[in-house]
């Protein structure tokens, strides 16, 4: 081997080096039809929210149903979360942070609610009935009317209270 | 006794702080010397029951001594949603640096669900050429890495110093949402080129197969980089409490975002924003705003020995034991105080000293029977060190439950009894 072509071996090398590592490529295509079955999350623009639509007075009746043991009457908590109220008290000594206070999106109501709850049976409520608790959970928190339809159209655009109080930390800013 | 240990036993900081040789050379002659008197003591007159005859048999998996049983997690959790909870590891019984695997600390938000993989699979969709299904059996064909790695819940600590006044528990139930494994895995970056990512993609949505089917926004930079698609714990299969058969896991990152039982990858432009990154893990800040997305786990050290529930005995020469951490890489050093803060003397740290894992720290110190104050402080290779309780709150106030990471004061009474202040 010449010299003069060491440095080119040793950058073949180390091009060779950084590369990701292969591997065997044993992926099996998935259909778009598998991949909509398997698909059960809302983007905040709206993406993936299925058709259907539920108001808070359709709304009503279920949360008593399947929320109300947990959550309390009227969301103002339970066993777990409250999910309505303390709307002012986040600069306090004393913050209430819950649906309707915190949270900055109404799309991630409609979708924490379709993958998680209720919390014995996940995933078992019909679209227009998460469409109805999301609007009543919004109604008690003075966010929409009680016959305000939600739906793929109108959830997106619901302006949350605490929308413009959120500061992205990532990717980490330079501080020169 | 040799010039050099002599020397060990000179004081490097104030209150008995002993120079850190005296525990890695030093150890086999000065602290022999009492063990000897022992092993010369009165011969024994009869044998202990378990030299009298054979132990029990072998087995196919094993099991702690019944004498080790009251080491435990501790367990919190909803009543009526008694799978969403979490447990704290019992730092102040464990040693070194890796957590066994019935001890890691465990943090869940459905239940731990009992997944069968042969019918597992993983998705990766989204913005890619080609949406790709892999089950356990192809995973288990790819290049693997091993690693050594802490991972932290980003609430851990916070009873330790955010309170308006200190809780008195163990060094466990104040600080033990962090764990420390050797990871083995598949990394995440060879599947995302197989399905090949759109140079648009700004981030990946990865979810759980558990019931909450839990899932969190995680940076592309951070997925093509060090994240590990894992199917192994300390050598064997992962347990279900930590995400068998697949668990994502992010080097340095709030432990919630290594998200368990992993099921499904989106590749996507933005954030998904889901309900754990944006109201739960985030930061409210004193003036009513909140901080997104604050993902690396901030240098940490707390000393697990003495700690509260282990009292010292008697005046006379002990080893503080303590662990650190860094999601932004290797300790680079501990230091160790046994006078309220007012001198500092340097630990010695216990090889290996490994990236984002838990580093071993140890100190001697001569205890005079006095009360004191004892506590650690850890820098990492980045230059960052772990900051007083009293900064963080002057630039963060109390509100924001997550990523507290201040110095940790035990008080260390007359009586040797140790407790959490805040100092």
């Amino acid at each position: 081997m010449s010299t003069r072509s060491l440095p080119a071996l040793i950058a073949v090398v180390l091009a060779v080096g950084v590369l990701a590592q292969e591997g065997p490529e044993l992926g099996i295509e998935a259909t778009p039809e598998e991949v909509a079955e398997w698909d059960i999350g809302i983007e905040p623009d709206g993406e993936g929210l299925p058709p259907g639509s539920g108001t808070a007075l359709e709304g009503e009746p279920v949360y008593t149903l399947y929320c109300f043991s947990c959550h309390g009457v009227e969301g103002e908590g339970l066993l777990n979360d409250v999910l309505v109220g303390g709307h002012g008290t986040l600069d306090g000594p004393a913050p209430r942070k819950t649906v309707g206070s915190f949270w900055p999106y109404a799309t991630t109501v409609f979708d924490y609610i379709r993958r998680t709850m209720p919390y014995q049976e996940p995933q078992s409520l019909s679209d227009d009935q998460v469409y109805a608790l999301t609007a009543y959970l919004l109604f008690l928190n003075g966010i929409i009317g009680k016959d305000e339809e939600m739906d793929a159209e109108t959830l997106p655009e619901v302006r949350m209270p605490n929308r413009d109080n959120f500061i992205l930390a990532w990717p980490p800013q330079d501080n020169e | 006794m040799p010039e050099r240990i002599l020397e060990d036993l000179e004081p490097v900081a104030g209150n008995g702080l002993l120079h850190r040789r005296l525990f890695l050379k030093g150890s086999a002659a000065v602290l022999g010397a009492g063990s000897l008197g022992l092993m010369t003591a009165a011969p024994a007159k009869e044998l202990p029951p378990w030299m009298r005859g054979p132990g029990r048999p072998l087995s196919g998996y094993g099991t702690r001594s019944p004498y080790e049983a009251g080491v435990q997690r501790q367990v919190l959790a909803a009543t009526g949603t008694d799978g969403a909870g979490g447990s704290w590891t019992p730092l102040e019984a464990l040693e070194g640096m890796i957590t066994p695997n019935p001890l890691h600390f465990e943090r869940h938000h459905s239940g731990i669900p009992e997944i069968d993989p042969h019918r597992h699979r993983l998705l990766i969709h989204g913005m890619v050429d080609r949406a790709l299904f892999f089950d356990m059996d192809a995973l288990s064909r790819y290049p693997m890495v091993s690693r050594i790695q802490f991972i932290e819940c980003s609430g851990n600590s916070y009873l330790a110093g955010l309170p308006a006044r200190p809780i008195n528990d163990t060094c466990g139930a104040l600080h033990g949402l962090v764990s420390c494994s050797e990871w083995t895995g598949v990394p995440l970056s060879i599947l995302l080129d197989e399905a090949g990512v759109d140079p648009a993609a700004g981030w990946i949505m990865a979810e759980g197969a558990d019931a909450a089917a839990m899932n969190r926004s995680v940076p592309m930079a951070k997925a093509m980089d060090d994240a590990l698609l894992a199917l192994y714990q300390n050598g064997e299969r992962l347990r279900p409490e930590q995400g068998y058969p697949l668990r994502l896991f992010l080097p340095g990152y709030e432990g919630n975002m290594s998200i368990k039982w992993l099921r499904r990858i989106k590749v996507t432009a933005a954030p998904s924003m889901t309900r754990e990154e944006t109201s739960k893990y985030s930061d409210l800040l004193p003036d009513g705003r909140t901080l997104l997305f604050t993902y690396p786990m901030d240098v940490k050290s707390v000393i697990t020995s003495p700690s509260p529930g282990l009292e010292l005995k008697e005046p006379g020469l002990y080893q503080i034991s303590g662990m650190a951490w860094s999601g932004a890489g290797r300790i680079a050093r501990v230091e160790v105080s046994a006078d309220g803060g007012a001198t500092w003397g340097e630990a010695a740290l216990c090889e290996p000293v490994l990236d984002k894992a838990v580093t071993r720290f140890r100190m001697a110190w001569r205890w005079n029977g006095a009360e004191t104050v004892i506590m650690s402080r850890a820098a990492d290779e980045a230059g960052e060190m772990q900051p007083t309780r009293d900064a963080i709150i002057a630039a963060k106030g109390t509100k924001f439950a997550y990523h507290y990471n201040g110095i940790q004061a035990w008080r260390v009474d007359g009586k040797g009894q140790v407790s959490n202040v805040y100092a």
